[in-house]
């Protein structure tokens, strides 16, 4: 609430021009009059609309579902909760071209930075519960290979675990590192496969589009199943800071 | 017989000589009225006023639109713009002697603007708009050169053209120029007021306004540029309306404030600016001083107006009309209000009303579909900041449903517009 106070205040404080349309108090009120004479010799007066953030992220629910989880369709990542730098970041590589997604693009093209931090920030402070697993009755061999791989790495081959980065418990590390439990298999695998086509790209140095091109196919499909089998508890928020150096150099995430 | 030859003879060279005829003429209409080149890139010396003013003019013409690409180094070119004839992309603008316009002088900036012609005197093809662009004045042309040169030089090699023949054809392209394009300057019309005619020649040439809001005939020549009378963008399959026509999208019984409304903050109380309004808005027009601004809407206030369509006499399908109407219900009316009558945050109107809304009531439905699939905020703009948005509907609804929803929409609450099919909405998405 005070967070919206503090934006509506500062548009109306700091706009001199007479285009705009809440210049002044007077002119809101013309504008209102104006209103709703045009309004009336067409249909009635205009439904009273929340000035909220929820209200104004309506366009986002019909693929991440309402309050920024996935919806049924089972590919679209679940946003609610995730780091705001990291979300942030995401915003501003759709707007960027360094990911590719025609709907996120159309959406963000036309829009400031300060309304990205702020679009971030609202996803971020969502505090949600999580979905059941989406994944059951895998493979063992497959799950074992995953969990393998997320909790070791893969030496032999300069793989990180993905928990020295993303956190012991999964679920990210502020400022930009996302969680990595409680999304869509179909969304993970997508996401490798577009690492490594150059499909999505991050600030260099890229140290998930390495990651992607050293591991296997058979390796990426483990990793995904397994992530996308384990249940969510709550809290599952970001861990504030790193306990280590991350063990590779990453654009996203300046040390 | 040896007078038969004679003939044919005297044919092929009458021919000869008609065809030479015909190459000089179009070579003499693509050359004529060009200055003479004098100086060069070290010979120009600009003021601070002048740069100032370049970086003004560059967001009046919106040159990052196609010279900057997404994500790309500021004015480097490489954005594509797709065309029906190929795909033309856009040149390197920054001052790198060796792949941008660092050694071209300001005259040969000029003749690119008012000529078409680039420094190496090669033709350029038209979707750079220079037929706009030709009217712009010296004094900002050099202005705007003189703003270029300040920036980051970036070498970054054009990108080749990727047109299809003929049309990759400097000849082609030279015959295109004879029949569409003639260099003009703007005049100012002393009738009109000093305010008009700047509104006149910021619209006419830097705005570049009838690239999209004029039609084009079949070689891709917008036609009758003055009076903006719309046109349908090639391959983006947006219209942009008429800016003569009370049904579409002219102005002359807005008022100034809310002309200005629109071109400063992209929200009206009576909808928004979307799709490529959406994009002129952001990185234009919200950075144009009001009094240009005022001067934009005095002109288009007074635009010669066509006759209103009348409303269609359409009788729509009750069975449309009944499916149409749940559908509203269930995905349209919270924002839009049961009676299309919009919705209204704090600082006035958010969702556009639908009852007597002109986008919705186009003769071609290419944009409402548009609309509906795709949903869209408008630009953030200083005057609005934070945009509400419309969601997507083309994930979550078949092409029937959108047509059935668009005839409603069009048909309900007073509103009459013929019906949308659902081989409107494959075509438009």
């Amino acid at each position: 609430m005070a967070r919206e106070l503090a934006h509506s205040s500062r548009f109306m404080t700091t706009i001199a021009s007479p285009f705009t349309r809440h210049g002044s108090l007077l002119r809101r009120g013309v504008a209102t009059l104006a209103l709703a004479a045009a309004s009336a010799a067409m249909a009635g007066t205009p439904l009273a609309i929340p000035d909220t953030m929820a209200q104004r992220m309506q366009p986002c629910s019909a693929c991440h579902g309402k309050e920024g989880r996935p919806t049924q369709q089972g590919f679209f990542p679940r946003i609610a909760g995730k780091p705001a730098g990291y979300l942030y970041n995401q915003l501003d590589n759709f707007r960027s071209g360094r990911r590719s997604n025609s709907t996120m693009t159309y959406f963000v093209e036309q829009m400031s930075d300060d309304y990205l931090h702020e679009i971030a920030g609202y996803f971020a402070a969502l505090d949600l519960p999580y979905a059941p697993p989406q994944t059951v009755g895998a493979p063992a061999d497959e799950i074992a290979l995953g969990e393998r791989l997320v909790r070791q790495g893969d030496a032999a081959h300069g793989i990180p675990a993905c928990v020295q980065c993303h956190g012991t418990a999964m679920t990210g590390i502020l400022p930009a590192i996302p969680g990595l439990l409680g999304l869509p298999r179909g969304y993970l695998v997508e996401q490798f496969g577009a690492w490594r086509t150059g499909q999505r790209k991050a600030l260099a140095p890229d140290c998930m589009a390495r990651i992607a091109t050293t591991l296997t196919p058979a390796d990426i499909t483990a990793v995904a199943t397994w992530l996308s089998s384990q249940p969510v508890a709550l809290p599952a928020a970001a861990a504030d800071t790193l306990v280590r150096p991350l063990p590779m150099a990453c654009g996203s995430v300046p040390q | 017989m040896r007078a038969r030859r004679v003939t044919w003879a005297g044919a092929a060279g009458a021919l000869v000589v008609l065809l030479a005829l015909c190459g000089g003429l179009v070579a003499w209409l693509n050359v004529s009225g060009e200055s003479p080149l004098t100086g060069d890139a070290n010979s120009f010396v600009a003021t601070p006023e002048q740069v100032a003013r370049g970086a003004y003019l560059a967001r009046a013409g919106n040159c990052a639109a196609c010279h900057t690409d997404r994500g790309g180094p500021a004015f480097a070119g490489g954005k594509g713009l797709a065309t029906p004839f190929g795909t033309v992309f856009a040149s390197n603008l920054t001052p790198d002697a060796k792949t941008g316009i660092g050694a071209w002088s300001a005259a040969q900036f000029w003749r690119a603007l008012h000529n078409g012609r680039s420094a190496d005197g090669r033709l350029l093809y038209p979707a750079f708009p220079y037929p706009n662009f030709t009217e712009i004045t010296r004094a900002d042309s050099d202005a705007l050169y003189a703003w270029l040169r300040t920036q980051v030089p970036v070498a970054q090699a054009n990108r080749a053209h990727s047109l299809r023949f003929p049309y990759n054809l400097q000849a082609s392209l030279a015959v295109w120029r004879a029949l569409f394009f003639s260099p003009g300057v703007y005049e100012p019309v002393v009738e009109r007021s000093v305010q008009w005619n700047r509104g006149a020649y910021l619209v006419r040439s830097l705005g570049h306004c009838a690239a999209c809001h004029s039609p084009r005939n079949a070689f891709g020549a917008t036609r009758d540029s003055l009076e903006l009378s719309g046109g349908l963008i090639p391959l983006q399959n947006w219209y942009a309306p008429s800016l003569a026509s009370s049904s579409e999208a002219g102005v002359a019984d807005w008022s100034t404030q809310e002309v200005g409304e629109l071109l400063k903050t992209g929200l009206t109380p009576r909808g928004a600016a979307l799709g490529p309004m959406a994009e002129v808005v952001f990185r234009s027009t919200q950075y144009l001083a009001d009094a240009d601004i005022a001067a934009m809407a005095e002109y288009l206030k007074s635009l010669p107006q066509t006759p209103p369509h009348a409303l269609a006499a359409v009788t729509p399908d009750a069975a449309v009309q009944a499916r149409g109407e749940v559908l509203y219900k269930d995905r349209c009316a919270a924002c839009h209000g049961v009676n299309g009558e919009g919705g209204a945050g704090t600082n006035g109107v958010v969702y556009a009303p639908l009852a007597g809304n002109r986008k919705v009531l186009l003769e071609t439905s290419a944009n409402l579909i548009h609309i509906i699939v795709n949903g869209g905020f408008p630009p953030t703009t200083a005057g609005n900041g934070r945009p509400y948005g419309m969601p997507p509907f083309g994930p979550s609804m078949k092409d029937e449903e959108i047509a059935v929803l668009a005839s409603y929409v069009r048909n309900a609450w007073g509103n009459a517009a013929p019906a949308v099919s659902t081989l409107d909405v494959l075509n438009a998405r």
